[in-house]
């Protein structure tokens, strides 16, 4: 029977949510929703559009020819184990060369306080399982990278930014931040920094600073993940010693060979004291059982055959070029208030639009006019970051870049006129993420 | 398999919908393959042209969203190249795409549709924001919905309760197109009405009402499942869903449509229904309204589409 009621309305049967367990998701699940910024990057992964929106490595710049014939070689040769299940630490070679790596940045470690894993965001996914009650404190840079924000969010921390200048955190910053969060009652697990080439800021850490930050951080008892994929990856100098050869106790160090081979190995890995270490194998184990032993052993092949140096320095030739050109055309083309960073290595400039301008309502635009970057409120938990984008040019070749930030510069200026015309350059609030999937050049 | 012969959907292009198009492409293709159709789907890129030239399909079904997919042009370059394809003509897509356009043409044939002003963005610019939008609420009143003229997906859309929360609306649908749409917005039950006409004349399938959570069907609301409730048949008196009926079956007439159409109306507290829009290519994905409208009409989606790609075969 139906009951009349307003709007010429009855009221009927239940009605159908499409998802049937709709009502079962961990409270975790609530930020995971369809999002129209994040929609807008997949039209950016078409050819007609310079993507400055991606952290994709330039992997054609690999001799693939040289590792495909290792690859074969490897499952010829290696086949029953490359194949086979591996420990929950990760094969002890490939842990031996990683030391070797982390050497290059001045740390002396050993293979047995080494975990491989599925990229360095696996390592960030288990240290935040280890260390993360619902409600814990991790302290991140503001901006800081994205997948990190995720993983922490997925665990429900609360995530508190420390500000940044052009040579990284601000020290003063995170003494008061970590005094006011003790204040309040709240507990602080670690500090999450990626100190060399920030991503998405693209600034570094300075030496003087590094040694502050360990020192205010020992003494207020904060652990410290030091995030560094981009470390090898400087254009101007040799690399910068971590913070981790500093303070072995204090620190986790996470290390990648996404950027320095190729991210299709998925081969990451986190530096622990040993107390620590013992808890991510066993984490590790019950994540993934082991980390693939096939791609495992491809890269210790690569590094035990291949002039692995010789190509991160072509990289770091690649990159150079390719920031240069975007920082030359940023210089010329980007409208008067415009400002950015200056990168001395890895892949990302950090822009900061005139005031009043919203980057989120930009991207449309942009993406109407062919170009895509990322809006800067991705990279914050605290919905800062409206007038900054995030510019890449890890990937397109140097015309593009040029040519990409042309366009740009035409959608700020189309933007500026917005905000005059309309006393605002900003738009309604959305939901959802707003930064793209891994897959995006 | 099928006599249709070889089917094209076409998905994706390069307009904000395309991830949306692309999923609707995918779902219409694998209901055409579980109907026994043999099916090829297609971006519609610089490849498209040269590769229909050199095997052309037999017909094609358009689930390409917004831009190039409903504004008419693909529609054209389907005729120029000879390929039959399900929907309305180029003519017709360009009329009920624009949406103040479409609205003129469903109120000269008698239909109801809210009040609204639509104005490109340099008439804010060169006039002065702050009047223009001033006399828009002092003659439309508030609440006000603003939308891009053209676009779906209610990118770029949203509701305005207060006149200070304009000039941001304004920038967020100037961010997804160049004329603005003001409507008054009407407060009411959410339904949408596909229409589909096999050869016999247009038909109302069951009208399905939308629930969003915290009461605004955006984005998120729309493609994220569990995020709405559904009702299907919506839950309107039997003379409500008659009008809704009428109403879709009429606009799709009085806009010539073809084929299959979907339209948006509100309903208000007295059962009066609202047009606001009408969508050519409706979206075909897991959250969209058609495939529910289509169930709950007791029909499968893949004999559905088969039906009208033999339409669109007959007609050539």
């Amino acid at each position: 029977m139906t009951k009349e009621l307003d709007h010429g309305r009855t009221n009927a049967a239940q009605g159908s949510r499409i998802d049937a367990y709709v009502d079962r998701y961990a409270a975790r699940a609530a930020g995971m929703v369809a999002s129209e910024i994040r929609a807008l990057f997949a039209v950016a992964s078409r050819p007609e559009v310079v993507s400055l929106a991606g952290g994709m490595p330039y992997v054609t710049a690999l001799p693939l020819d040289l590792v495909g014939e290792l690859v074969a070689d490897l499952v010829a040769t290696r086949g029953s184990v490359a194949l086979q299940y591996g420990s929950g630490q990760g094969d002890l070679a490939l842990r031996e060369q990683i030391c070797e790596v982390m050497r290059m940045e001045g740390i002396e470690a050993g293979p047995d306080d080494v975990v491989v894993t599925v990229g360095s965001q696996q390592a960030l996914d288990l240290i935040t399982r280890i260390f993360i009650d619902p409600g814990d404190v991790v302290l991140a840079e503001g901006p800081s990278y994205v997948g990190a924000l995720g993983t922490f969010s997925a665990y429900q921390a609360k995530v508190v930014h420390i500000a940044m200048d052009d040579h990284g955190l601000i020290p003063e910053s995170l003494e008061e931040t970590i005094s006011a969060v003790q204040a309040a009652g709240e507990r602080i697990k670690f500090l999450y920094t990626i100190p060399t080439f920030q991503n998405p800021a693209g600034v570094t850490l300075n030496e003087v600073r590094r040694r502050q930050v360990l020192e205010i951080c020992r003494r207020a008892g904060v652990l410290v993940v030091e995030d560094n994929p981009y470390g090898l990856l400087g254009f101007d100098r040799e690399p910068l010693r971590a913070m981790r050869a500093d303070d072995p106790e204090g620190v986790v160090y996470l290390g990648s060979f996404s950027k320095t081979l190729a991210p299709g190995f998925r081969v990451g890995w986190a530096l622990a004291p040993h107390a620590v270490r013992q808890k991510l194998v066993l984490a590790m184990e019950s994540a993934v059982l082991s980390h693939s032993s096939f791609t495992q052993l491809a890269v210790g092949q690569y590094l035990a055959t291949q002039p692995w140096r010789e190509q991160i320095k072509s990289f770091r030739e690649l990159y150079r070029e390719r920031r240069d050109a975007m920082l030359a055309a940023l210089d010329v083309l980007m409208p008067p208030g415009c400002t950015w960073t200056r990168p001395g290595g890895g892949f990302f400039v950090w822009a900061t639009l005139p005031e009043g301008l919203d980057s989120k309502a930009m991207l449309p635009r942009a993406v109407a006019e062919r170009v895509a970057f990322v809006p800067g409120t991705g990279f914050y938990t605290d919905g800062d970051g409206k007038r900054h984008m995030r510019l890449s040019y890890c990937y397109p070749e140097p015309d593009r870049i040029r040519e990409g930030v042309r366009r740009l510069a035409g959608v700020v200026e189309q933007e500026l006129q917005l905000r005059d015309t309309f006393g605002t350059g900003s738009m309604p609030g959305h939901v959802g993420v707003d930064t793209p999937g891994p897959d995006l050049a | 398999m099928s006599d249709i012969g070889h089917v094209l959907v076409l998905a994706g292009g390069l307009s904000y919908e395309r991830e949306v198009s692309i999923r609707s492409g995918r779902r219409v293709a694998e209901a055409l393959r579980s109907a026994g159709v043999d099916v090829e789907i297609r971006d519609t890129d610089a490849t498209l042209v040269p590769a229909v030239l050199s095997d052309p399909p037999d017909v094609a079904f358009v689930t390409l969203h917004g831009g190039a997919g409903e504004d008419g042009a693909i529609r054209s370059v389907l005729e120029l190249l000879g390929v039959p394809y399900v929907g309305a003509t180029p003519d017709a897509c360009r009329v009920a795409y624009d949406k103040p356009t479409a609205k003129a043409v469903v109120r000269s044939w008698g239909l109801n549709t809210p009040d609204s002003v639509a104005l490109p963005k340099e008439t804010f610019h060169d006039l002065g924001a702050a009047a223009v939008l001033g006399r828009i609420v002092d003659r439309l009143g508030l609440p006000l919905f603003v939308k891009p003229s053209r676009g779906g997906s209610a990118l770029g859309a949203s509701i305005v309760r207060t006149a200070e929360e304009l000039p941001a609306a304004m920038v967020g649908c100037f961010a997804y197109g160049d004329t603005t749409l003001i409507e008054k917005y009407v407060e009411g039950v959410e339904v949408s009405v596909s229409v589909v006409d096999l050869g016999d004349g247009p038909v109302a399938l069951p009208p399905v009402e939308i629930v969003a959570d915290g009461g605004v069907y955006d984005y998120a609301a729309r493609y994220t499942a569990g995020r709405t409730e559904f009702f299907a048949p919506a839950r309107l008196t039997q003379e409500a869903t008659e009008a809704c009926a009428a109403m879709a079956v009429a606009a799709h007439a009085a806009l010539g449509l073809r084929d299959l159409s979907r339209t948006d109306i509100i309903v208000d507290e007295t059962g009066r229904p609202y047009f606001l829009e009408v969508n050519v290519a409706p979206g075909m994905t897991e959250t969209s309204l058609l495939p529910m409208a289509v169930e709950a009409g007791g029909r499968d989606l893949g004999a559905l589409c088969t039906s009208l790609l033999e339409v669109a075969v007959r007609r050539g």
